[in-house]
């Protein structure tokens, strides 16, 4: 199905809202910086960021400053915007982020039509301003 | 090792109001049609609905995912004296059949003498549930999938779908052939909300609302409310028909998928399942029996791949096989050979959340009932085990065999 171009849902319809334990990669994302939560103790991953690490139980984090590159792990065509109803082709992607096995993130992927994105493919990120000034990582095609 | 529990309780009632599309029961509340269903449910058994005295819900405290009713307002609604037990399964629909074993959890525990089961769903312009998740400014663990635009269950599940086709290289006409398949089994249903055939063209016509899935792969959106009542046998075998045995219940899950698609962090091969392996083997081993054994399988069809993921986490065929194993017709429903086709179990035989009605699961649990009741409207010749799954969703999700007495 020919779909054309992958955009980006707009920034200005999209909210976020974070906690103690979300705000870090959030604070990072302010300033363009792609990170995940890292337990401290063990240094395994996990996304969305948790109080505990699952794993060995530490409190410690780190937020390690990551490439920016991922790979797509799954991805979904939709063709309506979500907010207002109109003809709208934005692909959410699951993304295996590089330098972060493990974590993954949720995004939009653009710099390809729709229908060639592909599972495996290689994107990096860009930033997208969303609303109360806060900054949203989504890829392009890499 | 069996289930210390296993056929000491049973099913002894369903019931349930009609089924209306979208919006439609309105001016009905959400209290009369729980209440309609509890009521049918009752006389359905033989007993008074003033004899329930234990509730078994699911889906968080309060049962319906949007306007909400509980314990002391049904007390106060249909009168009844006293109630002993009220527990629920948290999460959403796939606590559905779990909520039995709920319920023989509280008969077991002697606390309660009759639990019901009950789900009522009312869906008014401003309560939507294919939209939930798109509906609210998203929590801080939302706040990393909704901006994405997965806005709905549907965006959701065909995350999964597209891995699975990328892994095995299941084709969309497996996905094809659950609709047609449980489709056919509602033209004989008069309550079903869609009983004309399917055909080919009107399924590939069907336009993608998440590509891979098309609205025809989204189940209907549907008002009613639908009861079930549990007793221990030796009440069970007092009431009015014979009792649909508790043989093995299960809820849970495994932390590979824990919040599922709501994260979409699962590894493979748990992200391109249906989250259903560990209930499924927790049945097995209660029960000693396999996927094998079923005479009729009532799976939770929200979406139709997940029919052909939860084929393979129960084991009716491999892992990745789904796809092969549908196509060969082995879900069909074929009443010239007493229901089973071409060495299959069939599913679905009620036409399903797809075709028949959504009220989040519950009825498969009627339909299970009925099966082995043997009162079923596509009945499985001498059906004596049937399977019902809750879910695929956040944990809990569950599984449930019924017996024939």
């Amino acid at each position: 199905m020919a779909y054309g171009p992958a955009r980006v849902l707009p920034g200005e319809q999209i909210r976020i809202t974070t906690n103690p334990d979300t705000e870090p990669f959030w604070q990072a994302a302010k300033e363009h910086k792609l990170t995940a939560c890292q337990c401290g103790e063990c240094g395994r991953f996990r996304m969305p960021p948790t109080a505990v690490c699952p794993d060995c139980g530490s409190r410690e984090k780190n937020w390690p400053a990551l490439p920016g590159t991922a790979t797509v792990f799954s991805y979904v065509v939709c063709n309506k915007n979500p907010k207002t109803g109109e003809d709208y082709v934005y692909v959410p992607v699951v993304v295996d982020l590089d330098g972060a096995p493990g974590a993954r993130l949720n995004a939009n992927v653009t710099g390809c039509d729709a229908e060639e994105v592909r599972i495996g493919m290689k994107v990096a990120v860009e930033w997208t301003p969303i609303q109360d000034d806060w900054v949203l990582p989504n890829f392009r095609k890499a | 090792m069996a289930w210390s529990h296993q056929d000491e309780c049973a099913i002894v009632g369903v019931g349930a109001t009609d089924y209306y599309v979208r919006g439609k029961s309105w001016p009905r509340t959400i209290n009369d049609m729980a209440a309609e269903a509890i009521m049918n449910a009752c006389a359905d058994a033989g007993i008074s609905h003033k004899q329930i005295d234990g509730f078994a819900y699911y889906s968080t405290a309060g049962a319906g995912y949007l306007d909400k009713f509980d314990t002391a307002s049904l007390m106060e609604t249909l009168g009844m004296p006293h109630i002993s037990f009220s527990a629920t399964l948290t999460s959403g629909g796939g606590g559905c059949v779990g909520a039995v074993g709920l319920a023989t959890a509280g008969l077991m525990n002697e606390d309660c003498t009759y639990a019901v089961t009950v789900m009522a769903l009312q869906q008014l312009p401003q309560h939507r549930l294919g939209v939930v998740f798109g509906a609210a400014a998203p929590s801080p663990e939302n706040s990393f999938l909704q901006p994405s635009g997965l806005v709905g269950p549907g965006h959701l599940m065909s995350m999964l779908t597209r891995r699975h086709m990328h892994l095995y290289g299941t084709q969309p006409e497996a996905l094809k052939e659950i609709v047609q398949a449980t489709r056919a089994n509602t033209r004989n249903r008069p309550k079903a909300v869609r009983r004309n055939g399917l055909s080919d063209e009107e399924y590939w016509g069907s336009p993608m609302l998440a590509d891979p899935l098309r609205r025809l792969d989204f189940c209907l959106e549907t008002d009613g409310a639908v009861a079930v009542v549990t007793t221990t046998k030796d009440r069970a075998r007092d009431c009015r028909h014979k009792p649909a045995l508790v043989h093995a219940c299960a809820h849970g899950g495994q932390r590979e998928w824990g919040r599922a698609f709501a994260w979409m962090g699962m590894p493979d091969p748990y992200f391109a399942s249906a989250g259903h392996e560990f209930t499924a083997n927790r049945i097995w081993a209660q029960s000693g029996l396999t996927a094998q054994d079923m005479d009729v399988a009532l799976l939770y069809d929200h979406f139709s791949p997940m029919v052909l993921m939860q084929l393979e986490d129960y084991g009716f065929c491999e892992r990745g096989e789904g796809g092969d194993y549908v196509l060969s017709g082995k879900i069909r429903y074929d009443a010239s050979t007493g229901g089973k086709a071409n060495g299959g179990v069939p599913v679905n035989t009620h036409g399903g959340n797809l075709n028949e009605a959504y009220i989040i699961g519950m009825t498969h649990l009627v339909e299970a009932v009925e099966q082995v009741r043997g009162t079923a409207i596509n009945q499985v010749t001498d059906a004596e085990f049937a399977l019902a799954s809750g879910g695929p969703a956040s944990l809990p999700v569950s599984s449930l065999i019924l017996r024939r007495d």
